[in-house]
């Protein structure tokens, strides 16, 4: 008889589940995110109960103390450390964002090794006379 | 009533509570992903995410009919609803101070107003001290 509803029951968790990625996925802020993965969270502690309520098991408990205390210290940790962020800070790179930030990168830091005298890279010290 | 019709009633209405429970947490879920700004995705995770939690636990206690069980799971409720305000609270705190609240969207806004009172104040004191010739 306890089939078809916790049959229900998995697809909604499992529905709430992808929908809490999703916002974790979109942002726009680390807040966001955290409150995403919190969702997440509970509906982990919904999925423990449920398969304990449907096998009559009662192994899975202490899972579900434990989620249900420690679920929140990353978010509180996350709120704690939030700082303004840019506009269009948080996303995900695409491919070519990330190689053009590199080849930035690389080219200042080559710059920055040409500034510096030769000497320091084990060229010939530029005091000495020589012969 | 017969032990067997017993059963049936603790397992119906345990069934009832798991879908219950099932159906606030994807009506949380469904909220955090279309709700558009940050203060209304915390009330989502605070409120109808922990409701539907309950409900669940409340289904498996009918379900597994121990008192042992029962203690657990009322533990794991009590610290639900201890730490799950807490969340909510920081991370709104965070996201009013770093300016991710849309304040267009808000039908009250007394911390606003009140910071913007105390502002004035503290203007108020400063130019006071200003005006007083030094001794």
């Amino acid at each position: 008889m306890i089939l078809p509803v916790v049959a229900v029951c998995v697809a909604l968790l499992a529905a709430a589940g992808v929908l809490a990625l999703v916002r974790a996925e979109r942002g726009p802020s680390m807040l966001d995110r955290s409150v995403a993965l919190d969702i997440l969270t509970s509906t982990l502690v919904g999925a423990v109960a449920l398969e304990a309520a449907w096998a009559r098991r009662t192994d899975g408990l202490p899972m579900l103390v434990a989620l249900a205390l420690v679920g929140f210290v990353g978010s509180v940790t996350i709120a704690r450390f939030a700082s303004v962020e840019p506009e269009g800070e948080g996303r995900v790179l695409t491919r070519e964002e990330l190689a053009s930030l590199e080849t930035e990168r690389s080219r200042r830091t080559e710059a920055e090794m040409r500034q510096v005298d030769d000497e320091d890279h084990g060229g010939s010290p530029a005091g000495e006379v020589k012969g | 009533m017969s032990a067997a019709t017993t059963t049936t009633v603790l397992d119906v209405l345990a069934s009832l509570c798991l879908l219950g429970g099932s159906l606030l947490t994807f009506a949380a879920a469904v909220g955090l992903v279309r709700f558009p700004d940050l203060l209304a995705r915390t009330h989502v995770a605070a409120k109808p995410q922990v409701l539907g939690l309950i409900l669940m636990l409340v289904g498996l206690s009918l379900r597994l009919r121990t008192l042992q069980v029962l203690w657990v799971l009322v533990l794991v409720a009590g610290f639900q609803m201890l730490t799950s305000p807490v969340a909510a609270h920081m991370v709104s705190r965070a996201g009013f101070r770093t300016g991710k609240v849309r304040h267009d969207l808000l039908v009250v806004d007394e911390l606003s107003r009140d910071m913007e009172v105390a502002e004035s104040e503290i203007r108020a004191e400063v130019s006071r001290d200003d005006e007083r010739p030094a001794d």
